[in-house]
This record gives structure tokens, sequence and C-alpha cells, in this order.
């Protein structure tokens, strides 16, 4: 029982402190997840926002229902799914009870103008930590690069870039005579 | 139909077929409204903003804004619960066969190719926040050329690269906090 109350009370402290969404939300999970808590590694984390690419549903909220269910089986993952989601309801609650006009305060508008400056340098720092997993050869740099460069000059749907990748490294060991 | 029910069914929908993050769940919203009537395009627009200035996953705080302005906190628990219900389902499924088989050389060779593709997407994600965040390519078009460059918030980026490297051990929240003061005390937005 006490995991499962530390699940959810972890992913609801990552949750009120996630700004931007799954992607933002990378670097406190390093931290939290990973550093402290040993609950899963940088490479299962890589692995957990891959899959959750390609399956619907919120980013930030897949990876919390996998850490869960890694540690605690299924009521591991609600559990830690519930906490990612409790600080949202709570937090929206108030603005959208309170203040109608939130986002057009002159002090929300300059501190998120500064979060979103220090996100951009976590997420970088985040990737960083990735890379030693992820990239080990020729071929994943050039999935890496492929991804990035698709990504950021192309729609292309992430889903479909994933199960891309999936297929080339599927492709690559078989070719490879790993497989 | 009840409108809990009815709340819960809708966002269930959107969570089961939004794939690929907060922003994804958009289009289907927008659809929700012309179906329901339950809020404008207009509204949709300022629940964008304020989930954008709000901690938490973006579709998530789509589903409570949402949720309570037709039903209050019930609603939003109801509309919250609702969204997360389908993917809460499909990856304790994924979850349970990555265990049984994560072994397996198939799972390993596709993950071997995942992995990379994953990198690739959050990168590319970190730039597009930083175009937008350093950079103001609405300038480019102006021939404004200092104005290309957000000279505030690029000074801080690098400030606060270095110190994440030096000071590795301290919490990324507290680097977050800082910036948003630095934000409000010089005026960043």
């Amino acid at each position: 029982m006490g995991e499962i109350i530390k699940l959810f009370l972890v992913f609801a402290r990552i949750g009120a402190v996630t700004f931007g969404g799954g992607y933002a939300m990378l670097p406190i999970l390093q931290r939290e997840v990973v550093e402290k808590y040993h609950w899963a590694t940088n490479d299962e984390l890589t692995d957990y926002y891959a899959v959750g690419q390609c399956t619907p549903g919120v980013i930030a909220v897949n990876t919390a229902t996998f850490v869960g269910s890694k540690i605690k089986g299924i009521p591991g993952g609600i559990s830690a799914t519930l906490g990612v989601v409790s600080p949202s309801i709570v937090i929206i609650t108030i603005i959208a009870a309170f203040l109608s006009n939130f986002a057009e305060l002159a002090v929300v508008k300059n501190a998120f103008a500064g979060i979103r400056v220090c996100v951009c340098v976590l997420i970088f720092n985040a990737v960083w930590k990735l890379l030693k997993g992820a990239v080990i050869d020729k071929l994943t740099f050039i999935i890496f690069l492929v991804v990035l460069l698709l990504s950021s000059f192309t729609d292309a749907a992430p889903a479909n870039l994933v199960v891309a990748a999936g297929i080339v490294g599927l492709a690559a060991k078989k070719i490879g005579g790993a497989l | 139909m009840d409108l809990y029910l009815k709340l819960f069914l809708e966002f269930a929908k959107t969570g089961l077929f939004a794939i690929g993050g907060g922003m994804a769940t958009i289009p289907f919203l927008t659809k929700m409204s012309d179906e329901t009537g339950w809020f404008t395009h207009m509204e949709l627009l300022n629940m964008i903003a304020v989930s954008e200035s709000t901690p938490g996953p973006i579709g998530v705080n789509m589903a409570s804004y949402v949720g309570y302005h037709l039903a209050g906190i019930s609603g939003s628990i109801v509309a919250t619960v609702g969204l997360v219900f389908p993917s809460l389902i499909i990856i304790l499924v994924v979850a349970q066969f990555l265990k049984r088989f994560g072994d397996s050389p198939i799972v390993k060779a596709v993950m071997y190719g995942l992995r990379a593709a994953s990198a690739g997407l959050i990168a590319a994600a970190g730039i597009s926040v930083a175009k937008v965040t350093l950079f103001n390519v609405k300038a480019l078009g102006t021939g404004n050329w200092g104005g290309f460059l957000n000279i505030k918030a690029i000074i801080l980026a690098v400030i606060l690269f270095y110190l994440t490297k030096k000071y590795k051990k301290v919490h990324p929240v507290a680097f977050l906090a800082a910036s948003a003061i630095i934000g409000v005390v010089f005026n960043f937005a």
C-alpha cells in the first residue's frame, strides 16, 4: 500500500510542476523517477515516450501509467495516472472559477515567458541524457537526425515516424543477422 | 442522456483517438464544440491559452476546464477521468506485453529503432519551443533584424544552460521558479 500512495504523491508533484505538456515533463521525470526513486532507467523512459507517441492519450499520462504499472502492477498504474492528473483538476478548477482572464494577466504572461526559456534549456539537457542510450551506432544516429529534421520541417505525424523507425530497427537487425 | 455520462463518453472518445500528446486533442475538441455546443470556438481558444499557462498536460487541462464549465467540480473530474481512461487501459496492456516479451530479440530490435526516433522527436519539440521563445520569427518578414533575436530570453537561456550544467544537484523546479521570477521582473512577455 505504501508504494501505491508514494506513486500517487510523486506523480502528483510531477504533474504540478510540468509546464507545457509531456515533453517539458521529461527533465522532472529524470530527476524524480530515474535519479531519486530508481523506478525506471533513462532508456526505459525513452521507450515509454516512443510508445506514448503511437498509442492514444496524453504522453505525460501514458508515461505515468507505464512507470506505475512497472512498480506495482495495475493498481500502481492507476495510482500514478490519477496522481499526475490531480493537480490539473485542482488548478484548472480554481482558475476557471475565479480568474476568467488568467491567461491575459501581465504577471502571468511574463512569468510564463520566463518559464518557457527554462523549459527549452531543460529539454535540451534531458535529450542529452537520453542520447547515450538511444544513439549507440551509425544507424541510430541517422534515425535520430532524420526524425528530428522531418518532425521540425514537415508535418509528418510523430506516430508514423516512430513506427517507421521501429521497422527500420527490425530490418537492420534482420539483415545484420541478429535475428 | 445524463450529462455526466455524456461528458465521460465524449472525452473518452477524444482520449482514444488523439494520438501523440495534448495538442492532438485540439481537432477533436473543435469537433466536440460543433457537435455538442458545450463551448464556442472562442472559448476553446481561451482554454488553450489557460492550459498553456498552467502546469499539467495540456489535454488534461482542457478536459478539466470544459468539464468545470459544464458541470462544476464533479464535471471537471468526470471529463478528466474520461480522457485518461482509454489510454490507461491500453498502456496497462502494452506494459504487460513489454514485461513478458521485453527480452525477445524482435522486441529489442524494434526498440533499438524506436529509441532513436523518440530522442529525435523530443529534440524537435525542444527546438520548436526554442523557436518561439528565443527568436521572434514574425520579425523576419518586416526586415527588422534586431527584433528577430529575443535578446533577454537568449541571455537567460545561456545563463541557465551554464548553471544547470554546473549545479547538477539543484532540482529543475528551482530553475523553473527562478525563471518565472526573472520573467516577471524583466518583463519577458
